[in-house]
């Protein structure tokens, strides 16, 4: 068993697994990775299984060290992670050794990184959950963000780790940008609103606020018209609830959403796009658009098999470039570079397959008939 | 002949089933059954149930049960709920301290109906209040039967800190704190009995469908229990009757 120390906890890093679940119906939130895919994805660039516990670090990244030799993977935003002060690549398993430093240079793209370490950082269940509720105090390490002089656990590896160098193809790895059009089925309370309430709702453009958080991400932009008044006899909520109170603006429920709210909830953000809301940055603009539930549930299922598009190096087609950042190429290939060698090991020429690079999980065509081939 | 619910999409891993949109007991019932009957047969795919006022959510994982069958599942439950058994009625007794320190507002309160604090006391402690869902904070009851004699709005300016286990009055709701927190309710009494515990299975003492009562106790008496409480020998009284059905 080894650990990580926390050198600089960074502005809000936080211990988070996909959530708490069975205890909302005792007012206990979810809680959870705010891009629960992101996650995900890390957790299988090291071999843990989808649900451990990994680290949720937001713009700022915290400044850490390990204790032990570790495979660790980085998902989600791009903070500019540096390994031993050298640009490190994202969305593929490296190994570090004892006494490896891992910092954060500024963030590029998105919002939130999530870091995994083969074995999942081992603090205790609460409520049958690794997550933090920073609210409540409960979960994750001792109910808080992580702070300089912790010392966390990690688990003892499940199996044998493959070491480094697993990935996920260049072509498959999201940018996030600034601009974000997100899916919404809409419900339960759109019969609350008027028609011209609706138009503005999926017409118009929004602004993401800076007082948005964990518990949800509230917007700037024009007044959404409700029918008669934005109060209701209180009832469930779910991640991706857009919740439109009595001033007219929106409010998407995140991880940290009270189980229950009063206001009416115009239509819930797709799954799929609240991870995607997650890496959005206060000042982006958003647009929501309207999908049927069918559509939702085949976009949740494409996002499912991107991240079976996750392998070992050579195992697919993919650009031998893409196991690197394009900014940092030649820094990668300096010395103490971390699992570059091995990432190249076994690689064969690229093939003749798709190599745009396709948003992930935009759903486009070409996307599709990729999958189609399989 | 009940009419039957609405089921509404929240997005693509929850459905809602509605009861319409009032406070009911008997709707509440309704909703609390369905709850019961779906958690007992622990259907692959159907995540959790989360039962409010008059409506249940059920989160999903639709990648293991389409909605189409889960639609069809819902409604067959539901129509099997009516002719089934009333179950028993629990009601948890929990013990308060009133007024002074424990219920800053108990005065305010008094004043603002022309009563006096052992009245406001008499008449909070002299209900069942049934516990209608939890919410809004881990182990927070909403709770329904306060007499309308004793209704009084939020204070103008929330307080910062309310301790755990403050019994507050809001409008027409009474409830109790689980833990520490900001908030607008008066506050008129205080229970040391902790409410939320993770330590615990389940972390609650009671749970929607359950009863509260009141039980006021004096300074002295709260102060033993808080040691019960702290050591783990506590567990509050729990009356039990088999109701009839209606």
């Amino acid at each position: 068993m080894t650990w990580i120390d926390v050198l600089d906890g960074g502005m809000l890093t936080t211990v988070q697994d996909l959530g708490r679940v069975g205890a909302q119906k005792y007012g206990v939130p979810e809680s959870g990775a705010m891009d629960g895919l992101a996650l995900r994805a890390a957790n299988r660039l090291v071999g843990n299984p989808d649900n451990a516990a990994c680290l949720e670090m937001t713009l700022t990244g915290p400044e850490l060290r390990f204790g032990g030799p570790v495979v660790i993977a980085m998902t989600g935003a791009d903070l500019g992670a540096l390994v031993n002060g050298r640009p490190v690549a994202r969305w593929q398993a490296v190994s570090a050794a004892a006494d490896t430093v891992l910092t954060f240079a500024g963030v590029r793209d998105g919002m939130r990184a999530y870091l995994a370490v083969n074995g999942g950082i081992d603090v205790p269940l609460v409520l049958g959950s690794r997550s933090t509720f920073t609210r409540s105090a409960l979960g994750g390490f001792e109910g808080r963000m992580i702070r300089a002089g912790d010392r966390m656990p990690v688990g003892v590896a499940p199996g044998p780790p493959w070491g480094s160098g697993r990935l996920l193809p260049r072509r498959a790895v999201p940018v996030y940008g600034h601009v974000h059009s997100l899916r919404v089925v809409m419900g339960p309370q759109d019969d609350a609103f008027t028609d011209e309430g609706i138009r503005t709702f999926l017409a118009e453009t929004y602004t993401l606020s800076t007082q948005s958080d964990r518990i949800g991400c509230r917007f700037s932009g024009p007044r959404i018209a409700h029918r008669a008044g934005a109060d209701i006899v209180s009832d469930g909520t779910t991640l991706g609830s857009v919740q439109v109170t009595g001033d007219g603006l929106p409010i998407v429920l995140m991880a940290d959403r009270g189980t229950t709210g009063g206001y009416t909830k115009i239509a819930t953000v797709t799954s799929v796009d609240a991870s995607r809301l997650a890496q959005a940055m206060p000042g982006d603009r958003i647009t929501f658009v309207r999908i049927g539930l069918d559509e939702a549930h085949a976009l949740l299922g494409r996002a499912h098999a991107w991240l079976e598009e996750i392998r070992q190096p050579g195992a697919g087609g993919e650009d031998p470039a893409a196991i690197y950042d394009e900014d940092s190429g030649a820094a990668l290939a300096a010395e103490g570079y971390l699992g570059l060698a091995s990432a190249l090991e076994g690689r064969q020429a690229p093939s003749s397959g798709p190599t745009t690079d396709l948003i992930a999980f935009d759903g486009t065509q070409a996307h599709d008939d990729e999958h189609d081939e399989r | 002949m009940l009419t039957p619910p609405r089921v509404l999409p929240a997005g693509d891993r929850a459905l809602v089933v509605e009861y319409g949109a009032t406070i009911d007991a008997h709707v509440n019932a309704r909703v609390r059954g369905l709850a019961a009957t779906l958690d007992a047969t622990a259907l692959p795919g159907i995540i959790e149930t989360v039962p409010t006022y008059r409506s249940l959510m059920v989160h999903y994982d639709p990648l293991r049960l389409a909605v189409s069958d889960l639609e069809r599942i819902l409604l067959a439950a539901d129509a099997g709920l009516v002719d089934k058994a009333v179950p028993e009625r629990r009601t948890v007794e929990m013990p308060v301290v009133y007024g002074g320190e424990f219920g800053p507002d108990l005065a305010d309160v008094a004043a603002h109906h022309g009563l006096s604090e052992d009245d406001v006391v008499a008449i909070h402690a002299a209900s069942d209040y049934l516990i209608f869902m939890m919410g809004f904070m881990p182990g927070f009851p909403y709770l329904g039967g306060l007499s309308p004699r004793i209704a009084t709005p939020r204070l103008s300016t929330p307080r910062t800190v309310v301790p755990a286990g403050s019994v507050g009055i809001a409008g027409q709701q009474t409830g109790i704190y689980p833990t520490d927190s900001p908030g607008g309710w008066r506050l008129i009494g205080r229970t040391p009995v902790r409410l939320f515990d993770t330590e615990r299975t389940p972390p609650v003492l009671f749970e929607a469908g359950d009863y509260l009562r009141f039980i006021p106790v004096s300074a002295r008496e709260s102060a033993g229990i808080a040691r019960r409480v702290a050591s783990g020998a506590f567990a509050p009284v729990i009356r039990v009757e088999r109701t009839q059905p209606s």
